[in-house]
């Protein structure tokens, strides 16, 4: 008996240490240390991946260059698969690190779930895609820039564009019960309901992942809209719009972000035709978008996935602040975020005293001949 | 009229497309009395397997309806394969243990499937290119019928009568019936349990294929994820239609279909889901063995 | 030789079977074909040595008799002069170890001692009674929506909340358990899952209730009225407060199992029929475990939306009650120290495991099968306690 215990004991304390062991660990010279989080493996991968990519990328570079303050930068990759108990998990583990900024998370769910504990720590969060209003509207979130626009101005954007220049007046709104989606959705809504002579002819959510859409797609024809607005993501879209084009519906269909995706024409194929969705300005004559894509397919061979760019910026944006700023103290990268301008791959941005990005533009594009073409 | 009618259609196919996931989880349950969550991961890897071969056949210059019968062979010859080794690593060594074991053991096969799928490939969606033709003497109702879904409803109607005169009229079928009934006296009678149990998961998995490839065919599109939500609202079917008993998964998917399609058309598709599973519910606790399922006595 | 000749085999056969997934990457946008044969040469390899690892498995799995040999976790649970110090030294060392570690591995730890309550609450429905439950995760949820809406409303403490959230889950439990306890094993399985994803779906679509999925921001932290703590404290108090509440799930259950409804349960769960025949009220009785089970998982709820500070139904999906289950059947059905030990094992690996995060739920789905094939009885397997009559000399 006293044998066993003596083992417990010993077990025990081995493995207290060993955790104690690896906690905490100073170091006189440290690189800048940028935290990462969003979901890296699971079922949402695909949008949280380019944005680390596109980190790596942008750090690469400026590592070439002698880093910032005369420190290399160094990332810290930590995945949230999108799920809120796992982001503050990740929060915590990226404080406790040593990250200065982080970049992320993703979801905006998990960023908010994340943010109270960066704002504890004094850190600096800035996200590639988390676009639900509230983030920076509320004024919760001193801490939180983001570098894509709010859900809010994009649902303008869709309503007034399909109200006024497409000239529909009954309109159907679709979502996809995501956070993303319904957030959109819910925003189209309300502007329809303010704007004269048009109205919401239908309301309502569709299941992501069902195997077919024909029943919303016959219920959008017998409510005699003349156009969709749907919020929410591509591979949705697509399998609604090809529905109803192989129905020989022609209503006009208007959507988000989520699904101005190169992915969306390749897979909808002939059935994007003439689709319109929302997205940042034109960026791809810019020399430094360019650049950046050309380094993504020198090191990945393939095309950057979503929401490549806009991480790309946000790298940019906080290391430049931190630049100029000439620490990494809370205050000082703030002021400099909200004050100088710094050139990213979605053009000269800067952020206002919510955390939105100034100079992110949003625009209407169409699908012509396969590609999206800007609707001035 | 018109409305409903298009929603029957819409709520026909839906339902077809649940059922040929649906025979494969009522005939394994049939046999083994195991709800095997894996299943709707062979019909993922079913599509993928089918993707890769239409996708190299067309690049080497096949068309048509050869690229559709070769990619759906190869499809289902693997999805077989895959069933045969599946049934082999996580439930065979399981067949004396407790009954949670084997749930459990198939949990972590669906996970591990979909993750596997998901590392090898990617977490994309993938376009799948439409290999149903379009029928000439469909032209006119393609509006409102499309070709592909002629083509799942008839596949669908086809295998669930092949699937029912195999079970009643051939030696596997009398076996398979026997194993079902009482494993341990029909071993005793020289039926070998293990090639019957096999048989009946190559069966299942390559009817799975086969749904992958139509249905994939049909929405255009893949990912490593579909398997599951699909393996989910099959298996409600066939619980719903009665457990065990081919005819009544594809009853069970048709009510199932057809619930889905007119809560959407006449109350909301917010609550499409909810209204299915509630349909699921209500059916246990009034008829706790689905709908064409027979009640057995228990063994005391 | 024989060996070797199985194991080519399978090797070959593996290869053969994940040849089209593992080697070939069509770009089906760009029409390019990428060919990855290093794969198939892992695959091979891999399958040809994990081939003899199986078997090795197998051999010492069919070889081991079932032995009598009391084992040491028997002896630890049972006698008091072992449990006793033992207890005393995990408890010091529990609470002594946050002033050793990193905010991160607090909230870890919190995380995990979360899931050996709901572990050890699904334990009394599944282990205890045997009745198959997959939609735990609603009564989670039922505590966790409770705590955030009545705190978003009506700025409700969470002092409050906790025993509130404890009786929803009870009532929750009962609500659902009335009608569906009748029927039997799988048929009650399906039942839950269906009635763990309605109440999922129905928060995620009732926005005027439950903020759709956009979720509840901005919940309390526990707290003590007038003091004032940072997020370190904060976490601190938390901590501690975990451990208190594991101790007090803990002590029930334990008691719980060897009172006149713990031994009905087992009963139940051994053989109905005979059960009835002794004079057990078969609905009661299970209604009691259904509803014990829900209220440890609705008190659970609370904390997690304190833990958390945010809510949506992102949280409470199928996989959640699947994790749970895990726990409850890897750690050991029945066996409470196996279920505290599965749940450290399936929340802290995976934490450690960060930096494979891509391969982590491969893994994980692997282990479940490898464990349910090799050890079905779970890491740590359950003790009947048995009576023993000693003629007096």
């Amino acid at each position: 008996m006293r044998r066993f215990f003596c083992i417990t004991v010993v077990a025990m304390m081995t493995m207290a240490l060993m955790i104690t062991g690896c906690a905490k660990k100073e170091a006189a010279k440290e690189p800048v240390k940028l935290g990462v989080a969003g979901p890296h493996s699971g079922d949402l991968a695909s949008y949280g991946i380019p944005t680390v990519r596109a980190a790596e990328l942008a750090v690469k570079e400026i590592n070439a260059t002698g880093g910032i303050l005369g420190r290399p930068v160094e990332l810290l990759v930590e995945d949230d698969v999108c799920k809120p108990e796992v982001a503050t998990n990740t929060a915590t583990k990226l404080v406790s690190d040593g990250a200065v900024v982080v970049l992320g998370h993703i979801c905006s769910g998990a960023t908010k779930a994340a943010l109270g504990i960066y704002n504890d720590a004094r850190i600096i969060v800035m996200s590639p895609s988390a676009t639900n209003p509230d983030l920076t509207q509320s004024g919760d979130y001193p801490n939180f820039f983001r570098t894509i626009a709010s859900d809010d101005m994009q649902a303008m954007l869709g309503v007034k564009f399909t109200v006024n220049k497409l000239g529909a007046k009954k309109v159907a709104v679709i979502h996809d019960k995501g956070d993303y989606g319904k957030g959109y959705a819910e925003f189209a809504k309300k502007y329809l309901d303010e704007m004269e002579g048009a109205e919401a002819v239908l309301f309502e959510g569709i299941t992501p992942g069902a195997v077919d859409y024909s029943a919303i797609v016959q219920k959008i024809a017998k409510s005699g809209a003349e156009a969709v607005i749907y919020g929410g993501y591509h591979p949705e879209a697509s399998k609604i719009v090809t529905q109803m084009r192989k129905k020989q519906m022609n209503t006009f269909f208007v959507s988000d972000d989520g699904v101005k995706d190169v992915t969306f024409i390749k897979v909808a194929g002939e059935f994007a035709e003439g689709v319109y969705a929302s997205g940042p300005m034109d960026v791809s004559d810019l020399p430094m978008y360019k650049s950046a894509v050309e380094a993504h397919k020198a090191q990945y061979g393939e095309d950057p996935g979503a929401f490549f760019k806009e991480g790309y910026a946000a790298t940019l944006a906080l290391l430049n602040a931190i630049q100029k700023a000439g620490s990494t103290e809370y205050t000082a990268v703030e002021k400099v975020l909200r004050s100088e301008y710094v050139d990213t791959p979605v053009g000269s941005i800067s952020f206002d005293a919510k955390g939105d990005a100034i100079g992110v533009g949003f625009s209407m594009y169409k699908v012509v001949n396969g590609e999206y073409v800007e609707q001035k | 009229m018109d409305y409903f009618f298009e929603l029957f259609l819409g709520g026909l196919t839906r339902g077809s497309i649940y059922a040929l996931i649906a025979l494969g989880y009522t005939m394994v349950y049939g046999i083994i009395e195991l709800i095997n969550f894996a299943h709707g991961e062979i019909y993922m890897i079913g599509a993928f397997t089918a993707l890769i071969v239409a996708s190299l056949l067309t690049m080497a210059g096949f068309k048509g309806l050869a690229v559709l019968a070769l990619s759906m062979v190869v499809a289902v010859i693997y999805a077989g394969a895959y069933g045969f080794t599946v049934e082999k690593i996580a439930y065979k060594p399981l067949r004396q243990a407790s009954r949670l074991s084997p749930l459990i053991s198939a949990i972590g096969m669906s996970i591990f499937l979909q993750n596997y799928v998901l590392l090898a490939q990617t977490s994309d969606f993938l376009p799948f290119p439409s290999l149903i033709p379009k029928f000439g003497f469909m032209a006119p109702y393609e509006p409102i019928f499309s070709s592909s879904e002629l083509v799942i409803v008839s596949v669908t109607a086809t295998v669930m009568v092949l699937l029912t005169c195999l079970i009643k009229f051939t030696r596997m079928g009398k076996a398979m019936r026997a194993t079902a009934q009482d494993r341990k006296m029909a071993m005793l009678a020289g039926i070998n349990i293990n090639r019957v149990i096999s048989t009946t998961f190559v069966i299942g998995s390559c009817l799975a294929a086969v749904g992958g490839v139509l249905i994939a065919s049909h929405i255009g599109q893949i990912n490593f994820y579909i398997g599951f939500i699909a393996g989910i609202k099959a298996f409600t079917a066939a619980v719903l239609g009665g457990i065990g008993s081919v005819p009544g998964a594809v009853l069970g998917s048709l009510v199932l279909g057809w619930t889905e399609s007119f809560v959407t058309g006449y109350i909301s598709s917010d609550y499409e889901d909810v209204f299915a599973f509630l349909l699921l519910v209500l059916i246990l606790i009034f008829r706790p063995e689905g709908i064409l399922g027979k009640s057995r006595a228990q063994k005391v | 030789m024989q060996d070797l000749k199985q194991s080519a085999f399978i090797a070959f056969w593996f290869m053969l079977l994940t040849f089209p997934i593992m080697v070939i990457r069509v770009n089906t946008i760009e029409k390019v074909v990428q060919w990855r044969w290093m794969n198939l040469l892992t695959v091979g390899f891999g399958a040809f040595i994990l081939s003899y690892l199986w078997r090795f498995l197998m051999l010492r799995k069919e070889t081991k008799v079932a032995s009598v040999k009391v084992t040491w976790n028997q002896k630890l649970m049972s006698e008091k002069r072992y449990y006793l110090p033992f207890a005393a030294t995990v408890l010091v060392l529990t609470s002594a170890l946050p002033f050793f570690v990193s905010d991160y591995r607090v909230n870890i730890l919190i995380t995990a001692m979360i899931y050996v309550v709901l572990g050890l609450g699904l334990n009394i429905v599944v282990g205890l009674a045997g009745l198959l439950d997959l939609g735990y995760v609603a009564f989670y949820l039922v505590g966790a929506y409770s705590y955030a809406l009545l705190n978003h409303h009506y700025g409700l403490n969470f002092w409050l909340a906790l025993p509130l959230g404890a009786l929803l889950g009870a009532v929750a439990g009962i609500l659902l358990g009335i009608p569906v306890l009748r029927l039997r094993g799988d048929y009650l399985a399906i039942v839950t899952l269906g009635f763990g994803e309605i109440l999922r779906l129905i928060m995620e679509n009732w926005n005027a209730f439950s903020f759709g999925p956009s979720g509840i921001a901005n919940i309390d932290r526990p707290g003590i009225i007038g003091i004032e703590m940072t997020r370190t404290q904060s976490t601190l108090f938390m901590y501690y407060l975990m451990i208190a509440l594991a101790i007090f799930t803990i002590f029930v259950v334990n008691r719980l199992q060897d009172s006149r409804l713990g031994r009905s349960w087992l009963a139940l769960r051994e053989d109905e029929v005979a059960c009835q025949a002794m004079g057990i009220d078969k609905m009661k009785t299970k209604l009691a475990a259904f509803a014990l089970g829900a209220t440890w998982a609705g008190m659970m709820g609370v904390i997690f939306a304190a833990k958390t500070q945010f809510i949506n139904p992102m949280s409470f999906t199928f996989l959640e009650s699947a994790i749970i289950l895990s726990i409850v059947v890897l750690g050991g059905m029945g066996s409470i120290l196996g279920v505290i030990l599965g749940a450290f094992i399936f929340i802290l690996l995976p934490e450690e495991l960060r930096a494979f995060s891509q391969y982590r739920m491969l893994i994980f789905g692997a282990s479940m099968v490898l464990m349910m094939v090799f050890r079905p009885q779970g890491i740590i397997s359950n003790v009947r306690r048995s009576y023993e009559y000693h003629e007096s000399p």
